[in-house]
Parts: structure tokens; sequence; C-alpha cells
């Protein structure tokens, strides 16, 4: 390679860094649109995909806080199934749709409290083994709480966080079919509250510190215990949230809800571009991570490819999104 | 004794359990001066730090800054006397810029309604500012302190202890992890320090670091001060025979 040209692919590493994830995502539309032309762009497959992962993709952005830190938190999944059990019994025991709506939310912060508290006044040796334990607790007691069996019927408010439809009349003309669905917004809107918490605030800043260097926070004089409770209890309430809107998608709470879920979250802040051994990663790369889980899962279904291949694909990315990161390393190092 | 002492320990010992780490050890300080702590391991320097900074409290004997007597009950006391350690292990955070590292705790920020945003610009803007005055040549402020060699790391974490007007600066073991060719640079830095009025204590077991900083030279032996000069009036043989106890 001469010299011009080498200089040129170095100064493209950075550009690829910050947006190789929207390319790939655009790749993939573009191959999905392709391979089949009438359906994956529609209106309502779009919809479709996004109604799907935004309550996945509360959990991935609570997760991915966790790791910042280096930490990990395997319990988000039976957190989400805890507080949409809880939301159940608090709408059939008759409570205004007002409290059952903060029950999920609730009940997730609290979670995520126990954990932090767990992790950080116990000494236990790492948040895996506390979330571990917590992963079976929660859904346990969700089980307890409920008799193990399904609850379905909520209020119209419930339902309409995860169902709910934006008509776009204006843009489209009357009765046209086309909509945004309420989870997309609420999503947005949680998302980037999150980027602004992260980014720009001193706490935000601390997350990112303490997963770089969690001496160096504690030199600076920062409570890196405090922060922790904070970002655990954090992470909870996002998953409360993703109950939330789980219990307005399937109008139902089942003991099912959310099984294995935490391992999807994980996944797709790998693919996202976050380091497992903390310090790394950014708002924009989980939603990435999120999409590329998404988009990938719903194409898959559209082509009828069985769901075990589905399972060996999404592992495959998992490897081949971290193994590219480990080159961009090297090559970022060798200049 | 001089009208510029910014530090003095009097009489300072500490016990840890049946163990005497310091005994009877007076220490002082002046404005602009760069005293050099030598000692075997297990001397005592590392504890008189720590006693310093208000890491450890002194069992017995007293601390004066600026003729002051003052009881520490953190480093943040200190911190807020004027009174900066700069860590052996550095303690920096590798994932952030140097900017932020920097300020890190202590971050300006600026307030949108109820709520204190970070300010981006005026850290930048304080990071170029304070690293001039320094002169620590980085590529940017941005730069992120993983990327940064052993020497320029060891100036940040100088010049994060210095960025809030400290008075007296502790290093210890400031060359010791560091390339031959950067050793210089940071006793540069030091001198630099001293120029600008700053006090430094400087522990180092480098006989070099000691001959081309220091304006004074004080030795610790199983705890106690064993001997102290001038550096003009003592020689490398001299402060190396005081550090294996030996005095003519």
């Amino acid at each position: 390679m001469d010299k011009n040209q080498e200089s040129l692919f170095v100064r493209l590493i950075p550009f690829f860094e910050r947006y190789g994830i929207l390319l790939l995502i655009l790749i993939m539309i573009a191959v999905l649109h392709l391979l089949q032309p009438d359906v994956f762009l529609s209106w309502r497959n779009v919809t479709n995909i996004f109604k799907q992962v935004s309550w996945q993709s509360m959990l991935a952005l609570g997760v991915f806080m966790v790791i910042v830190t280096a930490g990990i938190d395997l319990s988000v999944g039976s957190i989400i199934m805890l507080s949409l059990m809880g939301l159940a019994i608090a709408s059939k025991a008759g409570m205004p749709w007002y409290v059952v709506m903060l029950v999920a939310p609730t009940i997730g912060f609290l979670c995520g409290m126990f954990n932090g508290i767990g992790i950080t006044l116990l000494r236990m040796p790492h948040p895996f083994i506390m979330t571990l334990g917590t992963l079976y607790i929660f859904r346990g007691i969700g089980n307890l709480i409920s008799g193990g069996v399904p609850i379905t019927g909520f209020a119209e408010q419930i339902r309409v966080i995860g169902n709910g439809k934006i008509k776009l009349d204006v843009i489209f003309g009357e009765g046209a079919r086309e909509y945004i669905p309420t989870s997309l917004i609420l999503m947005i809107v949680i998302f980037f509250i999150f980027w602004i918490f992260l980014n720009h605030t001193r706490i935000g800043k601390w997350i990112y510190a303490i997963g770089g260097n969690p001496g160096a926070a504690r030199a600076a004089g920062i409570n890196v215990d405090r922060i922790l409770i904070v970002v655990y209890t954090l992470c909870g309430f996002l998953a409360g949230i993703g109950g939330l809107i789980l219990a307005g998608r399937t109008n139902s709470a089942y003991p099912n809800a959310g099984l294995q879920s935490e391992l999807d979250a994980i996944a797709a802040v790998i693919i996202g571009g976050a380091s497992f051994f903390g310090g790394r990663g950014t708002v924009l790369g989980v939603f990435a991570g999120v999409m590329i889980m998404g988009i990938l899962r719903n194409g898959l279904n559209l082509m009828n490819v069985s769901v075990f291949w589905q399972q060996v694909l999404i592992g495959s990315i998992i490897i081949l999104a971290v193994y590219i990161d480990v080159l961009r390393r090297q090559l970022a190092t060798r200049t | 004794m001089s009208d510029n002492l910014v530090l003095e320990a009097k009489s300072v010992s500490k016990f840890f359990g049946t163990i005497t780490a310091l005994q009877n050890v007076d220490l002082h300080l002046n404005k602009g001066e760069v005293l050099g702590v030598v000692g075997d391991n297990g001397a005592g320097k590392s504890t008189l730090m720590k006693v310093l900074s208000g890491l450890y409290k002194p069992s017995e004997g007293s601390l004066f800054f600026d003729k002051e007597k003052v009881t520490l009950n953190s480093p943040r006391d200190s911190q807020n006397l004027g009174l900066e350690m700069v860590y052996q292990d550095l303690a920096l955070a590798g994932n952030l810029p140097i900017g932020d590292n920097i300020f890190l705790g202590r971050e300006p920020t600026r307030k949108v309604g109820p709520f204190n945003f970070l300010d981006h610009k005026k850290r930048k803007q304080l990071t170029e500012e304070h690293l001039a005055k320094l002169k620590i040549n980085v590529k940017s402020a941005d730069q992120k302190v993983e990327e940064l060699s052993g020497g320029q790391r060891q100036a940040v974490a100088i010049a994060r202890a210095t960025a809030f007007n400290a008075k007296i600066v502790l290093m210890d073991e400031p060359t010791a992890a560091l390339a031959v060719k950067e050793v210089g640079k940071v006793l540069d830095l030091i001198l630099n320090l001293k120029k600008l009025g700053v006090s430094v204590i400087v522990i180092s077991h480098r006989m070099d670091d000691i001959f081309t900083v220091c304006d004074r030279v004080m030795a610790l032996f199983q705890g106690t001060n064993f001997a102290e000069s001038e550096l003009k009036n003592t020689s490398r043989d001299e402060v190396i025979g005081w550090i294996m106890g030996k005095k003519d």
C-alpha cells in the first residue's frame, strides 16, 4: 500500500468506528428489501419491528449502563416478568389505571436497587453472582404472586403504551392506515433522555470513569458504591418500563415473559460496540445493536427461516461483531 | 526558620497496632521549595505522605498548614487546604480524554433550568490553558489517556493535581515507571511547578531525580528523622549512605 492510500485508510477508521454500525444496518435493510421487496419496507412491517424492539430496547439500554461500569445484570429478564405480574395483579385488584401504570416501573426500580445494594454493601465478588441469584429470585416471586398462570386483560390506557397508534391522517389523508406506534415515540424519548444523562451530566461521566478505572474514580472523590447503586436501580427501572410496554403490547402477563431476554439485551449491547470490560460504548450504538437484532429476526421470519437458524445467525453475528472490533483495535494501535 | 513556611509536621508518630511506622518525625516545607524524601522500603516515606494528605490520622503530633494547626479527616480536607497527591498508580481513567481526567469529580457545569449539565467548552478551554501553563505538550486535550505514553500520563496526573491552584504537591515515585527518555520531561515539569511557586515533596529512589530537582533532601530511617541537608551541602554517596542507615 502506498502512503496516500494508507493514510486514507487510517483516516477512515474513526469514521467507521462511529458510523460503521449504521452502515451495517443500511446494508441489512437494502438486502432485505431486495429479497422481500413488497413486504419488508412496508409501513406495517416497519412499525411491527419497532413495536417488537421497543420493550427489548429498554432492557438493552439498562444493561448497557451496567456494562459500561464493567458490571453485568442477568436479572433484567426476570425483572420484566415480575413487574409485568405486579402490574397484572394490581389491574386485577381493580386499581385505577394510573396506579397500575406506576406499578411496573416501581417494581423494576426496587428490584434494581436490591441488585445495586447487594453488589455494593454485601460486597459480592462480582455482579454476575448477585444478579444470577436475583434472576431466579425475581422470577420465582413473580410466579408465587401470580400462581404461575397467565393474567390477561388490562385497561385501555395501559394498552396504548405498547400498542397505541398515532394516526397520520394529516400527512396521508383522511382514513389512512399509516401510523406511528406510541411505543416507538416512548423508546426515542427514553433513549434521548439517557443519552443526555450519560454524555452531559457529571454522574454520566462518572459512570464511564468507573468503567475505565474505579480506583481513579475513588481517588477523584467519587462515591463509587453510590453511583453503582444508581446504575443498577436505573437498569431495573428501565426493565420495569419494558414490562409496562410488554403489558400493553400483549395485553397479558405470562410466566415466561422476558425469559432469556437478558441474553438478547447483552447481545444487542455487544453488537452495538460496547466493551465488556467497561468504559466504552454509546447510546446510539445500543440503539443500533437493538435494531440489528430486530431487523435480523424480522427478516428471517419473513423468509420463513427456522428459529434454529436464527439462533445460529445471531450467535455468529455477536462473535463477528466483537472480532471486527478486535481487528479495528489492532489497526488503531499500529498507527 | 524562614517566613515562607507552607507546611510543617511536628513530632508525628503513627502506630499500627504494635508496629511503629513513624516515630516523632518532623518535616517542614517552604513556598516554592522542592523537598526530596528518601529512605529504604519500610522507612516510613509513604506513611508520612499519607499522614500529610489526610489519608491516615497521626497517632501523635500535629500538622500546620500556613502555620496554622489543622486536623485532617480525609484527603478532601487537605485538598481544600491546597495540598494534592499524585498517586504512584496514577489514578487516571484510560478510556476518558485528558480534560475529563484532569477535571474528574470537579467538572465545570452550567445550569439549564433546574439541571446541571457538563460544560464541555469550558472544560476544554480550562484544560488547554492549564496544559499550556505547565508546558505540557499533547496532540489535543481530547486525546484519550490510554493513547498517551507513560511520561505523558504522569504529566496528566500532575496537571490534574495542580488544576485547582494547589500550593503543595506530593509525588510518590513520579519517575519509577517511565522510560529513560521520559524521565527528563517529568523532572522539567517539577521544576516548572517550582517556578510557578508551588511547593513539591518528591519521594524517590533515584538519586538522579533528587539531585536534578530538589532544593533539600531528608532521609527517613526506620520511621525516624535520620538526616537532612540542603542539596548543595551533600553528595550522592552521602545520601545513599543515609538510606542504608550510615552516617559519618
